[in-house]
């Protein structure tokens, strides 16, 4: 019996994503199975205690196989662990009906048969081009017994070849190219039988009496249904692969299934292409197989196409008149087989020999048990659309869960194919629309206004000195970034909510100069140390010519302007500055450029976009000072002490700590 | 994927390469041998838009031996098309001038070769070994479960009849520790050929099957193998002078490399220049695997196979009748071959338009791609008095969401609604599989919105048994998916 730790629920979402355990997770442990008390029989290739390895990170078939051994009522898992070489964790989390149990997850599969002595089976879910390796490497191991291989495209070489080994080792190999298989009380191969609902649905949580193989998965699935709806169910199933080289073909499992006194009907679900069927009905004629089989052989259409068809699956495709599913059909109808006239008809020919069966005493139908629940997984539940539940984060602007990573609806391919530039990326990532041309490309020339205004300035200084530190690229921009703030490039937003207010409030320009002097506020937005009225600056002559030329009204900058007219009657270098010039323009794109309702201009203001312009502009020239210094492999720098004023220490240094330490005279 | 034939051209590319480079299983009866020099093969395209004479024209220049005075060719398509010789497709012994005027009347023209008709667009002209009759040999091997069958006969040649009844075979089982001794290899293939020439056949089978490994071959076939005794009778040459093989596609990741270099440039002897530039992974071009004669793909299968390369998806479609008023969209390697029966089965083999499926978890716009192809071929299809029949179906799928690539599907059906309206078309749907409850609700409802003829059922419908009742008018006790 698994002790159960009787705690609280637990809220984990999905498992195997998580690996911290929580103190409230209610997790299930089990040892080992106790050893069958006799090995068990040749012909039995799975039993209630068969336990395996799954090779890869397989956590939703895992748990796919989890869930199948709890309503099957087994009392432990079959999967005792995950082999991943690339792993790195060392337990995944699963389910074990609404209780969770830890699975180990071992990098060496040296490590894990040799803690799992009882583990004869592996599902190895390895890719085509690493599958024959790890096989081979699997097969170094005699506890052994079965391997199935689901990757396909395993080259055919590879696949003759593990086979060959393995029949030497006496292991059985299902696949490549294969789901697996099924055996209800047992165990399930991988993804076998789909999703639980469809498992219960087919009463695979129950044996039955018929024992199929079929190349084909997806077949093996149809099969499932059908035994179900006609017959008391599924005995076991095995999917064979539909490749060239199967690593088990159809009479490795009939002849298991004719040994085994259980299984009473044997179905065949075989196809064109190869010879294997023929080794079936050889059996029958030797009288190795006594059990009724009913029979199809699928791709009987292809004898009435004009050329060859290579079919979905590598193996089919026939290479002589014998291989053709329609002479496979009428060998087996002519050894006894019951083969129907076409698949529709096979159900009812299932029926009828299942149906003879009982009425002879040969099988001898259960009572139904009740069909088992199974809890419902967070994540699917939630695919289905059956639960909801309110999400922590909210994200408006962008999604790259789709096919394409979408910009405020944009998908990725149109932001390229119309070529908005990086000002409509902005737009659609900043304002969650699309503006006018003329926006974006103002946006643009703000970027290039505000990139860099040279190595002198506190922004670059800060990270120049940090890049010369040593410090990495993120530091170093970072160091000049937080230096941003009301003084430094705080001009920006400083100038709009002065011009603006003003404008709103009504003030003339003389009457806001004026109202700022008598609150002894220097004017954000106006003055620069060496240009003037006669020696205007470039940048704000190219802003002021955009803005006049594409902007449908620019109310903020002829403000602006007049403002300017009367800071320069009374000092000449009073000028608007290019910061003025950005914000106030800016102001009047957000008013006037009509993607904005009023209350948005000003959300947009107040939330700090203007800054976000110069920051991300300003990068442009923190990252380029960086790279400079880099380039230029500077030093750590050390400022002068004689550019530093020492004061209050006298002439001698002093020892920090010292008497007289900090005695600044502030007096002054 | 899977084993595909290849172009003779590259098949012989391959062989001439690695003859003396992959290793032998065993150690053979020769030392081995310098390396070969490169061999002469002009590999002729003759695209639909280019006059074949410039082809022929340029072919001079990549190849200037073909130019050598005196210089005798043989001259064939190189389109897997089986028993040349007997079909008029092969001219020996011919001058350049002969050859390319042999080439030139056939070039993208369309021939019937036995049954089937296909066009000439690649020929292969290769130097003519002059031979006697009695030199003539046949080697081949193919793989079985059980190893590779190399079987060897001294009377090859374009009469080689019966090969299975008359060849001498023998077994080199998978494992190849139990390679079999030189000397078995002579007693046992090579009793009807002189002794003095046991030596060197002995090394090149050797050799030929170290190849076959190496490169993973699946099928070789050479016929005939000239063996040309040198003048005292003490040795011989050997020249693969036909060859048809079978190459494993799936061992792209192990010998892509070896495909590419035996192919590439330098091994064939070519210049580099006008390469065009393009960067090839390997040191040569990506082996190609043709269509089969006749077979040629058609736009829209090169766009599928295209799209399946791409992705661990499958994705697959071949045009069987383009004019066909009988359409398949189904999902499962097994399933899509239950429906294609069920069609032929009721009689309708020769109106089904195409074979194809999708499985492996496609994504819903992979999904959207190869439903909208198939739908187009459909709409392509002339319109008939009695409509057209879509069956999107699909077994039980495992682990596939069918909702998703129902998404896809019903997006390819909204953008061509009308059109199907217009051709007629019923469609029928069964598909069951994780989350198929969303999927086939959504489908009826997308196929009542857009007034389509469409009727869905799930997995209380047998698979393909939707056919006989769409195509038959056979009854049915199921009732649609949602319905009491």
């Amino acid at each position: 019996m698994p002790s159960v730790a009787t705690l609280a629920p637990s809220t984990a979402a999905n498992p195997g994503d998580s690996k911290l355990l929580n103190v409230n997770d209610n997790i299930a442990r089990f040892s080992a199975p106790s050893r069958p008390r006799s090995p068990p029989a040749e012909h039995t290739l799975f039993h209630p205690k068969t336990r395996a390895f799954v090779y890869g990170m397989q956590t939703k078939a895992v748990q796919g196989m989890l869930d199948f051994d709890y309503i099957n009522k087994r009392s432990t898992p079959s999967v005792a662990a995950i082999i991943y070489p690339f792993g790195g964790q060392f337990v995944s989390k699963m389910y074990w009906g609404t209780s969770e149990t830890l699975l180990p997850v071992y990098q060496s599969t040296e490590k894990a048969f040799a803690k799992h002595p009882e583990v004869d089976t592996v599902v190895n879910f390895a890719s085509s081009r690493s599958v024959y390796s790890s096989t081979l490497e699997l097969m170094e191991f005699p506890q052994v017994r079965c391997i199935a291989i689901i990757a396909e495209g395993v080259p055919e070489r590879r696949a003759r070849e593990i086979l060959h080994i393995a029949k030497k080792k006496g292991v059985t190999i299902i696949g490549p190219a294969t789901v697996g298989g099924i055996k209800p009380g047992c165990f399930k191969i991988g993804n076998t039988g789909g999703m639980m609902d469809n498992i219960v649905a087919s009463k695979l949580y129950r044996k039955g009496s018929v024992g199929y193989v079929s190349k084909s998965g997806g077949m093996s699935n149809e099969l499932n249904n059908i035994v179900s709806q006609t017959t008391n169910g599924v005995y076991e199933g095995v999917a064979i692969g539909g490749d060239r080289y199967p690593g088990t073909t159809f009479i490795d499992h009939m002849l298991r299934y004719q040994a085994d006194p259980e299984c009473k009907i044997l179905l065949l679900l075989g196809e064109v292409g190869g010879v294997e069927e023929y080794r079936v009905i050889d059996a029958v004629k030797e009288g190795l197989i006594t059990k009724p089989i009913v029979a199809w052989a699928i791709g009987t259409c292809a004898d009435v196409f004009k050329t060859e068809v290579q079919f979905g699956h590598a193996g089919s495709l026939a290479n002589s008149k014998m291989e053709t599913a329609k002479s496979k059909n009428e060998a087996m109808r002519n050894a006894g087989f019951h083969v129907p006239e076409t698949f529709e008809k096979l159900p009812e020919m299932l029926a009828e020999v299942y149906q003879k069966l009982v009425a002879d005493g040969t099988i001898v139908p259960e009572k139904e048990p009740a069909p088992p629940k199974i809890p419902m997984d967070y994540s699917w539940a939630q695919e289905l659309g059956l639960i909801r539940k309110p999400a922590a984060f909210i994200s408006t602007i962008s999604d790259d869960r789709g096919q394409e990573l979408l910009y405020a609806g944009m998908p990725i391919s149109e932001v390229f194919a119309e070529d908005i530039g990086i000002g409509g990326v902005m737009s659609l990532l900043w304002f969650r629309r699309r503006l006018p041309p003329y926006a974006s490309k103002f946006l643009e020339m703000v970027l290039m206004l505000t990139a860099d205004h040279g190595p002198a300035v506190s922004g670059a200084m800060n990270t120049i000195i940090t890049t010369r530190a040593g410090k990495d690229l993120i530091s170093s921009l970072v160091a000049g970034l937080l230096t941003i703030g009301e003084r430094f490039g705080g001009a920006l937003d400083g100038a709009a909510a002065e011009f603006t207010n003003a404008i709103d409030k009504g003030l003339s320009p003389r009457e806001f100069v004026d109202s700022m002097r008598k609150q002894n506020k220097l004017i954000p937005g106006i003055g620069h140390k060496v240009k003037s009225r006669n020696n205007p600056d470039q940048r704000v002559e190219l802003v002021k010519d955009f803005v006049r030329r594409n902007f449908p009204s620019c109310k903020m900058l002829d403000y602006a302007i007049a403002v300017e007219t009367v800071t320069t009657s009374k000092k000449d270098n009073l000028i608007l500055n290019v910061d003025g010039c950005v914000a106030v323009c800016f102001v009047d794109l957000m008013r006037n450029c009509g993607a904005f309702s009023a209350e948005e201009a000003e959300e947009y203001l107040k939330m700090g976009v203007l800054n976000g312009l110069f920051v991300l502009g300003r990068s442009i020239g923190l990252i380029a000072h960086h790279l400079d210094q880099k380039r230029l492999r500077t030093g750590l720098y050390r400022h002068p002490w004689d550019d530093i004023s020492y004061m209050g220490f006298g002439t001698e240094g002093v020892a920090p700590g010292g008497a007289n330490r900090a005695m600044v005279d502030v007096g002054k | 994927m899977s084993a595909k034939s290849v172009l003779e051209a590259d098949g012989k590319a391959i062989l001439n390469y690695h003859l003396t480079r992959s290793p032998v299983i065993k150690k053979s009866t020769l030392p081995p041998p310098p390396h070969n020099s490169p061999p002469k093969l002009a590999s002729l395209y003759f695209p639909e838009d280019v006059a074949p004479e410039s082809v022929l024209d340029a072919a001079e220049t990549t190849y200037p031996w073909l130019l050598a005075p005196g210089a005798k060719f043989v001259a064939k398509p190189d389109q897997l098309i089986k028993r040349r010789g007997k079909s008029g497709l092969l001219a020996l012994n011919k001058t350049w001038e002969e050859a390319k005027q042999w080439v030139l009347e056939r070039a993208g023209k369309p021939v019937k070769v036995e049954t089937v008709t296909g066009t000439l667009r690649q020929f292969l002209v290769e130097p003519f070994v002059p031979h006697k009759q009695e030199e003539e040999y046949y080697v081949n091997i193919h793989s079985l479960r059980e190893g590779d069958y190399i079987l060897f006969t001294h009377e090859g040649g374009v009469d080689v009849g019966d090969v299975d009844a008359k060849a001498k075979k023998i077994l080199i089982p998978v494992d190849l520790k139990e390679y079999p001794s030189n000397e078995e290899i002579a007693a046992t293939l090579l009793p009807d050929v002189p002794k003095f020439v046991h030596n060197v056949l002995v090394d090149f089978i050797n050799r030929l099957y170290a190849v076959y490994v190496d490169c993973q071959f699946t099928y070789l076939e050479i016929n005939p193998l000239v063996v040309v005794p040198n003048a005292d009778a003490t040795s011989a040459s050997v020249h693969f002078l036909d060859l048809a093989a079978k190459i494993d596609q799936t061992a792209e990741f192990e010998c892509g490399a070896k495909w590419a270099i035996a192919r590439g440039p330098a091994a064939l002897g070519l210049s580099t220049a006008g390469s065009g530039g393009k960067v090839d992974i390997d040191a040569g071009p990506p082996l190609e695997f043709p269509a089969p004669f006749g077979r040629e793909l058609s736009k829209e299968e090169a766009y599928i196979a295209a799209l399946d390369a791409k992705t661990g998806a499958s994705l697959k479609l071949t045009v069987l009748n383009a004019d066909g008023r009988i359409w398949t969209l189904v999902a499962g390697g097994g399933a899509s071959v239950v429906y294609a029966d069920a069609i032929a089965a009721a009689g309708f083999g020769e109106e089904l338009a195409n074979y194809g499926e999708y499985s492996g978890a496609p994504t819903e716009t992979q999904t959207y791609h190869y439903a909208r192809t198939v739908i187009d071929l459909l709409l392509r299809a002339p319109a008939r008095e009695e409509g057209k029949v879509l069956f999107i179906g699909g077994g039980i799928a495992n682990f596939t969401n069918v909702a998703s690539t129902f998404k896809g599907v019903i997006r390819a059906l909204r953008e061509v609604a009308p059109q199907l309206v217009d051709h007629k078309t019923k469609i029928w749907v069964r598909r069951a599989g994780p989350n198929y409850q969303e999927g086939l609700k959504n489908i009826k409802a997308a196929g009542d919105e857009l007034k389509l003829d469409i009727k869905v059922y799930g997995p209380e419908m047998g698979v393909a048994e939707i056919v006989p009742v769409a195509l038959l008018g056979a009854e049915t006790k199921v009732k649609e998916y949602g319905e009491a």
